[in-house]
C-alpha cells in the first residue's frame, strides 16, 4: 500500500467517521438523559433531507444565489426538521410514556419514508434518479480551513483537507464532554439519567430536561444527516439505505465511548478505517485468497470486507460487555420512563 | 410570602387495567386520528379529495380477489415475522435481527434451489429447505443469545450488527451466483418451478397460509401452555427469580431465542420459496423491523398479532395503490404507516393513565 | 406551645379506584418540636408526608405552610417552601459523589467551593461526620442517611421528614442520630419522624400522631401516653404483644454448615468462615446490622451463592438422607427433594413472579413435574386454593398478577407455598418486612407450627424484640462473621446488639 493510499484512506476514514460523530454525540446526550432513541437513523434522515430539500429548493427558487444564505437556511432547516422529530419522540416516550425501544425504531421507520418520500419526490422535480444537485450550498458546508488548509505534509493532507463541518464536531465533542463533566446542568443531566425519582426529588425538572435533552440531541444527530448529505456524498441524494446503516454504527459508537464523547474524537475516525477498509486492504488478502483457495479476484470479494466495521462493532460490544467498572457502565436509568406517582 | 409556583392544568394519575369495551373505543379513537392525520398529510402533499384516497386504497387492498390474496399473503408473512419474536421479547431480549434471521433463512433456501431445484423432487426439496432455513436463521440468533447470556452484552445493537453482516453476505453470493454482473440472481428457476410452493386445492398461496396457521397455534400452545414457555416467562420477569426456582438462565435465553430465530429463518423460506422467488438484500425489506411494533402492539398475543398484521399490511398496499393512482412516491406507504404506529403507540397511555383537569387549582390561586 | 409551622387541613389521597390512602386527615407540626407519625405499614404515613414533599399531590384539602396556603406540585415548591424529606429508600444517585449529590438540583450561579464551606459548617454545627468526595457506593447506609439529611439542611430546611430512619442503623448510630436530631430541635427546626418502632417513639418525640388505614386516629403528648395506649390506638384493638415458643423434645439434626465462606464480586469475604449446626423442632434466629451477610448465608445453602473452597454443607433428611449441598446447583436440591423452604427478603424480585397470578406462582419450583413438554397446571391449581383459603389471602381470583396483592396477601402466597412443599428445613428472610402487625402475627404462628412438626426453622429478622422471642437460639451476624450464638431463653437485647455492632477479637 503506498502512501498516497493511506492518506486517501484516513482521509475517506475521517469524513466517514464524522457523520457517526454527530450521530454519537447526540445519542449521548440522550443516553444521558435516560432516553435509549433508537431512532438516530431516522433523525438523521430527517435532517439530512430536510437541508438537502431547503438547499434544493432555494437554489431552484432563486436566479441570483447567495449560497452563503442558502447555506444558513439550510442548516437551520436541518435543526429544526431533527430538533421536531426529537420533540416527537419526547413526546411519546417522556409525556405519553411509551417504551423507548419501539418508539425509537417506529421513528427510524417514520423518518426512512419521510426522507425517501421527499428524496423521490425532487427526483422527479430535477428530472430523474441521481440528478439532484445542491453543489453550490454543499460548496460552502466543504470550506476548508483558512491558513491550514494545504500545510503539514502528508499530516496535514490528512487532517487539514476537510470542510469546516469536520472540525465543528471535534469542537462539538469537546464542549459536550465538558459540559457534561464540569457544568451543573450537566450534572443535573446525569442525575436524570441516573436516577429521575432523585432528580426529582431534587427539585430538578426531569420531563423538561428529557425535553430538552432529546430535542438537542436529535439536532445534533441531525446535523450527522447534514454533514452526509452535503459533504459525504456532496450534495446530492440516493433513496439507498446508507444513513440508516451509519446511524446504528453511531448507537454502537455511543456504547463504544462508554457515553463519554471525547472517546468518539478518535472512535468515529477508527470505524471510518474499518468502513472503507475493503477498498484499501484487499489487494494483498485478496491475491492471498485468490492463491490458497483458488477463488478468482471478482468483485464479490468486497462484500465480504463490507462486513468489516459491524464486525468490529460486534467485537467491541462483546469487550465492552465484560468490562465492570462502575464510571463506564450506562446510565443506570437508560430505557424507562419515569412517572412520579408510581408506587 | 409571594411564591410563583409551577401549576400544570391537567393531572396524571395511573388508573386500573382498563375494561376490553373501553380499550376497544380508545383503539377505534385512535385509528380514526390517525387516518385523520395521514388524510391530512396526503390532502397537502398532494390537494387530493382524502376520502377518495381512501377509497383508492382500499380498492389496492381488496380490489380484486387477486390483490385481496396479496394482501393476506403478506400479512401472513408479517405475521410470522411477528411471532418469531414474541419467545424473544417476552424474555425482555429485544430482538431486532429479525431482518437478518430472515436473510440467512431465505439465502440458504435459495442456495438449495438453485444447486437441487429441478433435480430433487419439490416435495423433498421443500422439507430440506425448511430445516435448513429454520437452521440458519437459529444460526444468526445464537451469537448474540449466547453473549447476552454469557455476558449480558447488549442484544439490540448486537442482532442490528448482525443484520448488516447478514445483508453483506447476501450481497456477497448475489454476486457470486450473478454471472452477468447485474447484481441480482433473478427469479430462480423460472422454467421448470423447482423448489417453488406448489398450489393446493387450486390455491397459490395455499402452504404459505398453512405454515403460518400452524406457526400461530404453535406459539400460542408454547407460551401459554409449555414448560419451556414457562421458563422464558419467568426469566423474563424476574432473573433472580428464575435462578430461585432452580432455572438455568443462560440456557432459558438461549434456546428461546433459537427459536425466535428459527421462525425467523423459516419465515425467509416462505418469502423466497413461496412469494419472491428470487433472493436479494431487500428480501426482508424492514418487515423484521415492524414485527417488532406489531408484536409489542399485540402484548405477545398471537391472535392480536394477526389482526394487527392485516391492519399494518392493508394500509401499506393501500398506500402503495395511491402512489400509482396519484402519481405518488412509493414511500407514502411508509411515512403513513410510520404516523398510524406512532397514534397506536399513543394510545397504550389512555389504557393505563387517567387524565384530568386540575380541580384543586382554584382554591390555591387566592 | 409555640407557634404552628406545617398545617393539613382534610387531605384525602387515593390510588386508583380502589386505594383509599388518606382520608380527611388533619395534621399540626409546631415549631422546635419532635412529631412522630405512628402507624402500621400500609397506614398511609409516607404518602401523607410525600404530599409534604411534593412527591404526590392531594386529590382534596389544603396544606397550610406558616399560616399561608400553599400548593406543592413538585418537591422544587416543597424546597423552596423549606421542607426537605429523608426518603425510606434514600434519593441518591451511587456514581456521584457525595458533593454532587447535594449540588444536583441547585441554581448553578451556587458554587461548588461555597456550597463545599458551608456543607463543612453545617456538620460541625450538628456533630455530623461526612467525606463529602466519597462516591455513594462506597459508602455505608449510615452515611447515607446522613448525608441526606446534610443535604436537606444545606437546602435550607426548617421542616425535615425522616422516613423510618433507624430501619437499617445500630443501636450505637440510632443514638447519635437521635443527639443530632435534639440539636436541629433546640436550633427552632421542626421535625417528623415516620416509625412503627414504640421504644423510639417514646425516646425521641415531644408529640405523637397516630394513622390507622388512612385516617389520623389521634395526636397525643409523649408525657400523657404509653406504649400500650399506643398500639391500641396505632392497630384499633387489644393485641397481645407475646408470642408463643414451644419447646419440643425430639431433636434431629438437619443441617451440618462447616467453614462456609462466600465472596462478592470485589473478592471481600460477605459470609466468612461460618460453622453451626440447625437442628428439627428449633427456631434458629439470625441477628444482625443488615448486610452482614445474612442474605449470603442462606442463598448459599439454597446453591444460589459460589461457595469457596473448604465450605461445606451437610444436609441430613429422614426422607432423603444424607447430601453435601455445596457443588449442587439449586435445580439439583429441588429436583433431588430436598426440601429447603427459602423465604427471600425481596418477595416480588425473588420469591414470586409478579405478572402472574397465584397458580402459576405456586407452580414455580415444581413446574417441571409430571411428563412431556406442557405444563400441568392441576395440582398447582388446587394448592393454589388451598393457600387461599387457609391463609386468607385477598384476592379477586386466583390469576390475579399477584403484583397488585398488597405486601401482607403476596407474602401469605409466599409463605404458603414453601410451606406447602413440606419441607425439612424452612429458611426465611425478613419474613415480615413491610407486613402490618395481623399479618406478621399470622406469619410467626406458622412458623411455629412447622416448627412443632419437627421442621427446622432458620429465622433471619431484623426487630430483635421479635427475634428474642421467637427464636430458640440466636446466630448473632457481624461483618459477615458468625460472632456468636445466643439462647434464645436467657439472652438480653443489649448482649445481643452489642454481638451485631462489636466483632469480637480473633483468638
Amino acid at each position: 500500500m503506498s502512501v498516497s493510499q493511506i492518506i486517501s484512506w484516513c482521509v475517506a476514514a475521517i469524513t466517514f467517521g464524522t457523520v457517526i460523530m454527530y450521530g454519537c454525540i447526540g445519542e449521548t446526550i440522550n443516553q444521558k438523559a435516560g432516553d435509549l432513541n433508537l431512532g438516530v437513523p431516522g433523525v438523521m434522515q430527517i435532517g439530512g433531507i430536510a437541508a438537502l430539500a431547503s438547499a434544493f429548493l432555494y437554489e431552484r427558487a432563486v436566479t441570483a444565489l447567495n449560497p452563503y444564505l442558502s447555506m444558513l437556511i439550510s442548516l437551520l432547516a436541518c435543526l429544526i426538521a431533527s430538533a421536531l422529530a426529537g420533540l416527537l419522540f419526547a413526546f411519546l416516550t417522556v409525556t405519553l410514556k411509551v417504551n423507548q425501544n419501539v418508539t425509537g425504531l417506529t421513528l427510524t421507520i417514520f423518518g426512512t419514508g419521510i426522507a425517501n418520500f421527499f428524496g423521490g419526490s425532487m427526483m422527479k422535480l430535477s428530472g430523474g434518479v441521481g440528478t439532484i444537485s445542491v453543489a453550490r450550498t454543499a460548496n460552502i458546508f466543504r470550506m476548508k480551513l483558512p491558513f491550514l488548509f494545504g500545510k503539514f505534509g502528508a499530516f496535514g493532507s490528512i487532517f487539514f483537507s476537510h470542510g469546516w463541518m469536520v472540525y465543528l464536531a471535534l469542537v462539538l465533542a469537546f464542549a459536550i464532554q465538558y459540559f457534561l463533566d464540569k457544568t451543573r446542568v450537566g450534572l443535573n443531566l446525569r442525575s436524570v439519567g441516573e436516577n429521575p425519582a432523585t432528580a426529582d426529588a431534587a427539585g430538578i425538572n426531569v420531563t423538561r430536561y428529557k425535553y430538552l435533552a432529546s430535542i438537542i440531541g436529535s439536532a445534533i444527530c441531525g446535523l450527522g444527516g447534514l454533514f452526509y448529505v452535503m459533504d459525504y456524498i456532496q450534495g446530492s441524494w440516493a433513496n439507498d439505505s446508507t444513513i440508516e446503516a451509519l446511524g446504528w454504527l453511531a448507537v454502537a459508537l455511543v456504547i463504544f465511548t462508554s457515553w463519554k464523547p471525547k472517546n468518539a474524537t478518535w472512535g468515529a475516525y477508527l470505524f471510518g478505517l474499518c468502513y472503507w477498509a475493503y477498498i484499501y486492504i484487499p489487494g494483498s488478502v485478496s491475491k492471498f485468497l485468490a492463491e490458497k483457495l483458488n477463488l478468482s479476484k471478482a468483485t464479490y470479494m468486497q462484500n465480504l470486507y463490507k462486513m468489516l466495521p459491524y464486525l468490529v462493532t460486534i467485537v467491541v460490544l462483546c469487550v465492552v460487555s465484560r468490562k465492570k467498572k462502575r464510571e463506564n457502565q450506562a446510565p443506570a436509568s437508560l430505557g424507562l420512563s419515569y412517572f412520579r406517582e408510581e408506587r | 410570602m409571594e411564591k410563583v409556583h409551577h401549576r400544570s392544568f391537567l393531572r396524571v394519575t395511573k388508573k386500573d387495567e382498563a375494561s376490553l369495551p373501553m380499550k376497544a373505543l380508545v383503539i377505534a379513537i385512535t385509528i380514526l386520528c390517525a387516518l385523520l392525520v395521514s388524510a391530512l398529510f396526503i390532502y397537502f402533499v398532494t390537494k387530493l379529495d382524502p376520502i377518495s384516497v381512501y377509497v383508492s386504497m382500499f380498492k389496492g387492498a381488496f380490489g380484486t380477489k387477486r390483490r385481496a390474496w396479496i394482501t393476506i399473503r403478506d400479512a401472513c408473512l408479517l405475521l410470522l415475522i411477528s411471532l418469531s419474536l414474541a419467545p424473544a421479547f417476552r424474555m425482555r431480549f429485544w430482538n431486532c435481527g429479525a431482518e437478518g434471521q430472515i436473510l440467512l433463512g431465505g439465502l440458504s433456501t435459495a442456495a438449495l434451489m438453485i444447486y437441487f431445484g429441478n433435480k430433487v423432487p419439490t416435495p423433498l426439496l421443500l422439507l430440506v429447505m425448511m430445516v435448513a432455513s429454520m437452521l440458519s436463521g437459529a444460526l444468526w440468533a445464537f451469537l448474540p443469545a449466547y453473549f447476552k447470556a454469557k455476558y449480558d452484552t447488549n442484544e439490540t445493537l448486537f442482532t442490528l450488527m448482525m443484520n448488516y453482516v447478514g445483508i453483506q453476505l447476501i450481497e456477497f453470493f448475489v454476486d457470486f451466483w450473478d454471472k452477468k454482473q447485474s447484481h441480482s440472481v433473478g427469479i430462480i428457476n423460472m422454467n421448470g418451478q423447482g423448489g417453488w410452493f406448489p398450489p393446493v386445492f387450486g390455491q397459490q398461496y395455499f402452504l404459505n397460509i398453512l405454515i403460518v396457521l400452524v406457526v400461530t397455534i404453535f406459539i400460542y400452545v408454547y407460551m401459554n401452555y409449555s414448560k419451556h414457555g414457562y421458563e422464558g416467562a419467568v426469566v423474563g420477569e424476574s432473573v433472580a427469580t428464575a435462578k430461585y426456582a432452580g432455572i438455568n438462565v443462560p440456557k432459558v435465553i438461549r434456546n428461546n431465542v433459537l427459536l425466535s430465530g428459527a421462525i425467523s429463518g423459516l419465515a425467509g423460506f416462505v418469502e423466497v420459496s413461496g412469494i419472491s422467488h428470487t433472493i436479494s438484500n431487500n428480501t426482508a425489506g424492514g418487515r423484521g423491523f415492524t414485527a417488532i411494533i406489531v408484536c409489542w402492539l399485540a402484548k405477545f398475543n398471537p391472535f392480536a398479532m394477526a389482526l394487527i398484521s392485516l391492519f399494518i399490511v392493508f394500509l401499506s398496499k393501500g398506500a402503495a395503490q395511491i402512489s400509482s393512482d396519484f402519481g405518488l412516491n412509493e414511500f407514502a406507504s411508509q411515512i403513513i404507516t410510520g404516523i398510524i404506529l406512532f397514534f397506536i403507540l399513543s394510545s397504550e397511555f389512555f389504557n393505563n393513565y387517567k387524565v384530568s383537569f386540575n380541580h384543586n387549582r382554584k382554591g390555591a390561586d387566592k | 406551645m409555640s407557634e404552628i409551622a406545617v398545617s393539613m387541613r382534610g387531605i384525602t389521597k387515593r390510588f386508583g379506584r380502589k386505594v383509599l390512602a388518606n382520608n380527611h386527615v388533619d395534621l399540626d407540626v409546631y415549631k422546635g418540636e419532635i412529631l412522630s407519625l405512628l402507624g402500621e405499614n400500609g397506614s398511609g404515613k409516607t404518602t401523607l408526608m410525600n404530599m409534604l414533599a411534593g412527591i404526590y399531590s392531594p386529590d382534596e384539602g389544603e396544606i397550610l405552610i406558616n399560616d399561608q396556603k400553599v400548593e406543592i406540585t413538585s418537591p422544587k415548591d416543597a424546597y423552596d417552601l423549606g421542607i426537605g424529606m429523608v426518603h425510606q429508600h434514600f434519593k441518591l444517585i451511587d456514581v456521584f459523589t457525595a458533593l454532587e449529590n447535594i449540588l444536583i438540583g441547585l441554581p448553578a450561579k451556587e458554587a461548588e467551593k461555597k456550597c463545599r464551606t458551608e456543607v463543612e459548617q453545617i456538620c460541625q454545627k450538628y456533630g455530623f461526620d461526612l467525606d463529602l468526595d466519597k462516591k455513594i457506593y462506597e459508602m455505608s447506609v449510615s452515611e447515607k442517611e446522613t448525608l441526606e439529611i446534610v443535604k436537606t439542611l444545606y437546602r435550607g430546611a426548617s421542616i425535615l421528614i425522616l422516613d423510618e430512619p433507624t430501619a437499617v442503623l445500630t443501636p450505637q448510630e440510632i443514638t447519635k442520630l437521635f443527639t443530632i436530631l435534639r440539636n436541629m430541635k433546640d436550633d427552632g427546626k421542626s421535625i417528623v419522624i415516620i416509625t412503627h418502632k414504640l421504644n423510639e417513639v417514646m425516646e425521641i418525640s415531644d408529640r405523637i400522631s397516630v394513622l390507622r388505614k388512612g385516617e389520623n386516629v389521634g395526636t397525643v403528648l409523649k408525657t400523657e401516653t404509653n406504649e400500650q395506649q399506643l398500639t391500641e390506638l396505632m392497630v384499633g384493638e387489644k393485641i397481645t404483644l407475646d408470642i408463643a415458643r414451644d419447646f419440643v423434645e425430639e431433636k434431629h439434626k438437619r443441617l451440618e454448615v462447616k467453614n462456609l465462606t462466600v465472596k462478592n464480586i470485589d473478592g471481600k469475604n460477605v459470609v466468612d468462615d461460618i460453622s453451626f449446626d440447625l437442628y428439627s423442632g428449633e427456631i434458629l434466629g439470625i441477628a444482625g446490622i443488615s448486610g452482614s451477610g445474612q442474605k449470603e448465608l442462606l442463598e448459599a445453602i439454597m446453591g444460589l451463592q459460589k461457595c469457596e473452597d473448604g465450605s461445606s454443607v451437610i444436609y441430613n433428611s429422614t426422607a432423603h438422607g444424607v447430601h453435601e449441598l455445596v457443588g449442587l446447583s439449586t435445580k439439583e436440591i429441588i429436583s433431588y427433594g430436598l426440601h429447603l423452604a427459602f423465604v427471600p427478603e425481596d418477595r416480588l424480585g425473588m420469591g414470586l413472579v409478579g405478572n402472574m397470578g397465584m397458580t402459576d406462582n405456586v407452580m414455580l419450583k415444581r413446574y417441571r413435574k409430571g411428563s412431556g413438554p406442557f405444563l400441568h397446571r392441576k395440582k398447582p391449581h388446587d394448592t393454589a386454593v388451598k393457600i387461599k383459603d387457609e391463609l386468607e389471602v385477598v384476592t379477586p381470583d386466583l390469576e390475579y398478577p399477584v403484583r397488585r396483592l398488597s405486601g401482607g396477601n403476596v407474602q401469605k402466597i409466599l409463605v404458603g407455598r414453601e410451606i406447602n412443599n413440606k419441607p425439612t428445613v424452612l429458611m426465611t428472610a425478613y419474613a415480615v418486612r413491610g407486613l402490618d402487625i395481623n399479618t406478621s402475627y399470622a406469619i410467626y404462628n406458622l412458623l411455629n407450627e412447622q416448627k412443632k412438626k419437627g421442621v427446622a426453622v432458620i429465622y433471619v429478622g431484623e426487630d430483635l424484640d421479635v427475634l428474642l422471642a421467637l427464636s430458640d437460639r440466636i446466630m448473632v451476624l457481624c461483618a459477615g462473621k458468625m460472632n456468636g450464638m445466643l439462647d434464645g431463653r436467657t439472652a438480653s437485647k443489649e448482649e445481643v446488639g452489642y454481638l451485631m455492632t462489636h466483632l469480637k477479637e480473633e483468638a
